[in-house]
């Protein structure tokens, strides 16, 4: 079996473009939440998101070669260059077959005005139903076949792949907040067999739209604290009242460590270990002894041959719900036993929101930061302690710790667990 | 390395529901593409596609889960009962079961994995803009007022909303009903989601991260959003609503566009050792995977079919054969001319004048395109290794490759089925008889 290295990564999430810019601001505790101002979200429950501001894709890729794409691929495409130009991979020197993709990538916005004109128009109000080939009428001359498809949750990995010229295994996979940690980990998998040389991994999201927002809202699993959007996001906190939306895209480019060596790469971080479960309890909520995320945890140590004294750091899946941090606390003490008071653990989601489908990706960057530097980015907005939530959460300023192996937990509606363990490179 | 058997397979499809119905009626020549009855399809340029026999879901699922078929979208409802038939198919006793008459599951829950595929599930468009005409911008307009929506019209819809429509709610309801707690994964390429998320459930076996795995795809694109995004970009055959059995015809001369379906299959994947020890029915072995993308174009396949004819190569290999063992090719076969047609050049890449020989089985002529549903084609290619039957192929007149009007029989060791998506993601896998 091939052991796995990560040798480029790249992000673009509310807090920057790149990845310096995003850590240094994450460890100085900055906030990237704010007010909603992608469409009109002055009236709705929460009108406050982490947005993803001043970006423009031109500046990785050339933007005619990708006329019409989504925000999320967008995002995806600006994140990919990035962590491909790190990794100083160049396409010439690798059979595209060798280059393969696993992202976890959201699907893209709907077009809501022309999808809410058509529905209107069409609405037969004493019938209480659409009048279908009225519909049909109004929507074939509103809608744009390029904007429709480019909503289809695989077409950020259509295009980093025309970017790349990538050819070897392709999948997107959408296990909503676990999604692009399960698809790092399902590439390493594909590495690990040797299906391929590379694997480009991650994912790329946005549910700051009008419809993202509502469905959440309807759930109510987002906060509402729209007076002081800084402080919305509070982690592990005891008046945490759900997570902000965020919207991004991280990528990571993985490597056999044959195929690294041999071509003389600087490797940032090996891939140790990854862990997949399902809950199998409930649509609407987690398993309340967290049997799941126990088992994902689980699974990754042992897949990495490390117990749990080995792990110097947790990022934290750590969104802000109730019901969240606490499960997750009861899972890394039932995981850690003992050593779960001395491991520090830390949910960035308290500065750049929850990046959803991405949050994954970014997430396991953060711990390849950490392990670069030596230092754990806080959880801030940790004021009022929860009795439940009594665990080292590096509240509110970043810290100095020794890091050589860390934890990303990710943890998705529906009960899809995963966790990867990433570790500082040693020959 | 670990072998992996399919014991057992569920398909739901417009000519039927359970896999033995479905086997039946295909062998029979049935049609499923009709035109629509689930809405009024006359304002659209394609009128017929492909829609499941009615079923109630309530009555498919353990009564102390009835109350959560109210959150399932058309899609889930396909993979809930795709995995009833998949799991009685299968003879293995699930939490579905255990639950019902207080026995014994016959499998530890971790130890079984799930995989299902699926689509960009479409909103149900009633509920949504029944809640919309709260927030019309006034009367007679045609424009939403957000201001509105966003303090009244949202209230309308049930607080579980957006759950219908996520795409991995599909394997979540799967794994709840059947106690399922294994690898969990969702794939979500477009046509290719069904024969990735087996390929990848057959590694998590092969591995050992399981000894079993639900893996397969569902989706419906019978609805009008799934029939106007394929009418917008130009795929379907629009000429054949007077006739719409005609409508779909892979690799003919005369085809126009494919046909919007419904449907999906789920395969239960296996350990051999562990099936073998159970004395279990194997329908066949999953002998090799391989997925490859195609950085040509987001949405038409590359002319020459290079990465579909890679990763048929490439699975062949790894099942230890090669294109001269292979029995039948269970093919997209979508009947879109150029799609055809990139299909075919991959295909006679991989067989070279050796294509003629193989027979070919395309089915989208009888139950249409269902999307990500396409997994159909993998439980297809198992049932063929299974009963040594060939499926007639209707509607397909072409002299270079091997098909027939009538059913016919044979001794197929080895079966290909491969694919293409929308976004360019390829895939293969080879079923091989045990």
């Amino acid at each position: 079996m091939h052991r796995v290295v990560i040798t480029g990564t790249g992000w673009v999430t509310p807090m920057g473009h790149d990845i310096e810019t995003v850590w240094r601001r994450l460890l100085a505790g900055e906030s990237g939440i704010g007010r909603t101002d992608l469409f009109e979200a002055d009236s709705f429950p929460t009108s406050i998101s982490a947005q993803v501001r001043d970006y423009h894709f031109a500046r990785f890729v050339d933007e005619a070669i990708f006329e019409g794409v989504s925000r999320n691929t967008q995002f995806a495409l600006g994140a990919s260059a990035q962590a491909w130009r790190q990794a100083e991979l160049d396409a010439a020197g690798v059979d595209p077959e060798r280059i393969g993709i696993y992202l976890g990538s959201g699907e893209a916005a709907l077009d809501y005005e022309a999808y809410t004109t058509a529905a209107l128009a069409a609405w037969d109000g004493e019938k209480r139903q659409i009048n279908a080939p009225r519909w049909a009428q109004r929507a074939s001359a509103l809608m744009d076949a390029v904007r429709e498809h480019e909503q289809e949750p695989n077409m950020p990995l259509c295009h980093v792949a025309r970017l790349i010229g990538a050819r070897g295994p392709a999948f997107n996979c959408l296990t909503a907040c676990a999604a692009s940690c399960q698809a790092i980990g399902e590439a390493t998998e594909i590495l690990r067999r040797g299906d391929a040389d590379v694997m480009i991994g991650g994912g790329a999201h946005s549910m700051i739209h009008p419809f993202g927002v509502t469905g959440f809202n309807r759930l109510t699993a987002l906060s509402t604290m729209n007076d002081d959007p800084p402080a919305a996001s509070r982690p592990f906190d005891n008046t945490r009242g759900g997570f902000v939306l965020g919207e991004g895209a991280g990528m990571v480019i993985l490597e056999t460590l044959d195929h690294a060596r041999q071509r003389g790469a600087t490797i940032l971080a090996e891939v140790m270990g990854y862990g997949s479960t399902a809950d199998a309890f409930r649509i609407t909520d987690q398993h309340p002894t967290g049997d799941g995320a126990t088992a994902a945890m689980r699974e990754a140590l042992t897949d990495a041959g490390l117990r749990p004294q080995d792990i110097d750091y947790i990022n934290a899946h750590g969104t802000g719900t109730r019901e969240n941090d606490g499960n997750e606390t009861v899972s890394i003490k039932t995981v850690f036993g003992e050593h779960a008071a001395k491991v520090p653990i830390s949910s960035i989601k308290s500065m750049m929101g929850h990046l959803i489908a991405a949050a994954g990706a970014v997430e396991l960057i953060t711990c390849v930061l950490a392990i670069r530097d030596q230092i754990l980015p806080p959880t801030m907005n940790l004021h009022h302690p929860d009795p439940e939530c009594d665990l080292d959460y590096v509240p509110n300023k970043a810290r100095k710790a020794p890091v050589n192996t860390a934890m990303s937990n990710s943890f998705g509606f529906g009960g899809q667990n995963d966790t990867i363990i990433v570790r500082r490179w040693s020959a | 390395m670990r072998r992996v058997v399919i014991t057992g397979i569920g398909v739901v499809s417009p000519i039927g529901i359970g896999a033995e119905a479905f086997w039946r009626k295909l062998l029979d020549k049935q049609m499923g593409v009709r035109r629509i009855a689930s809405f009024d399809p006359s304002g659209f340029g394609a009128q017929v596609g492909g829609e499941v026999p009615d079923f109630k879901i309530a009555q498919e699922v353990p009564k102390s889960y009835r109350k959560a078929t109210k959150v399932m979208s058309r899609d889930i409802e396909l993979a809930v009962l795709a995995a009833k038939d998949a799991f009685a198919s299968a003879k293995l006793r699930s939490k579905a079961d255990a639950e019902a008459d207080g026995g014994a599951m016959d499998f530890e829950p971790s130890r079984f994995g799930c995989n299902i595929g699926a689509g960009l599930i479409s909103a149900e468009l009633n509920e949504l803009t029944y809640a919309f005409d709260q927030a019309r911008r006034g009367p007679g307009s045609d424009q939403i007022d957000w201001g509105k929506w966003g303090r009244e019209g949202m209230q309308q819809l049930t607080p579980l909303w957006m759950l219908k429509y996520l795409p991995n709610m599909l394997a979540s309801h799967v794994t709840i009903i059947h106690g399922l707690t294994g690898p969990s994964n969702n794939i979500t390429s477009a046509e290719a989601s069904g024969h990735l998320s087996i390929g990848e459930a057959f590694r998590t076996i092969q591995r050992g991260d399981a000894d079993y795995a639900i893996a397969g795809s569902a989706e419906s694109k019978v609805n009008p959003m799934g029939l106007m995004r394929q009418q917008l970009l130009g795929r379907l055959s629009a000429t054949s609503n007077d006739h719409p059995a005609e409508a779909v015809r892979p690799f003919d001369a005369a085809a126009a566009g494919t046909a919007v379906a419904e449907g999906g299959a789920l395969l239960i994947l296996e350990e051999l050792e562990t099936a073998k020890r159970r004395g279990a029915t194997v329908y066949a072995e999953l002998a090799g995977f391989a997925a490859r993308q195609d950085p040509h174009d987001p949405v038409l396949p590359e002319p020459d079919g290079r990465s579909y004819a890679a990763a048929c190569r490439a699975a062949l290999m790894e099942a230890g054969v090669g294109p001269e063992d292979v029995d039948a090719v269970v093919p997209h076969g979508l009947g879109i001319p150029s799609h055809d047609s990139s299909e075919l050049f991959g295909l006679r890449s991989v067989f070279g004048d050796d294509l003629k020989r193989p027979v070919m089985c395309p089915i989208k002529a009888q139950i249409g395109s269902p999307a990500a549903g396409c997994a159909i084609d993998v439980a297809v290619a198992g049932l063929i290794v299974h009963t040594g039957k060939y499926p007639a192929t209707v509607n397909t007149r072409n002299g270079s490759i091997n098909v027939a009007t009538e059913v016919r029989e044979g001794q197929p060791q080895v079966v290909l089925t491969a694919i293409y998506g929308l976004g360019g993601q390829n895939a293969a896998l080879v079923l091989r008889k045990v």
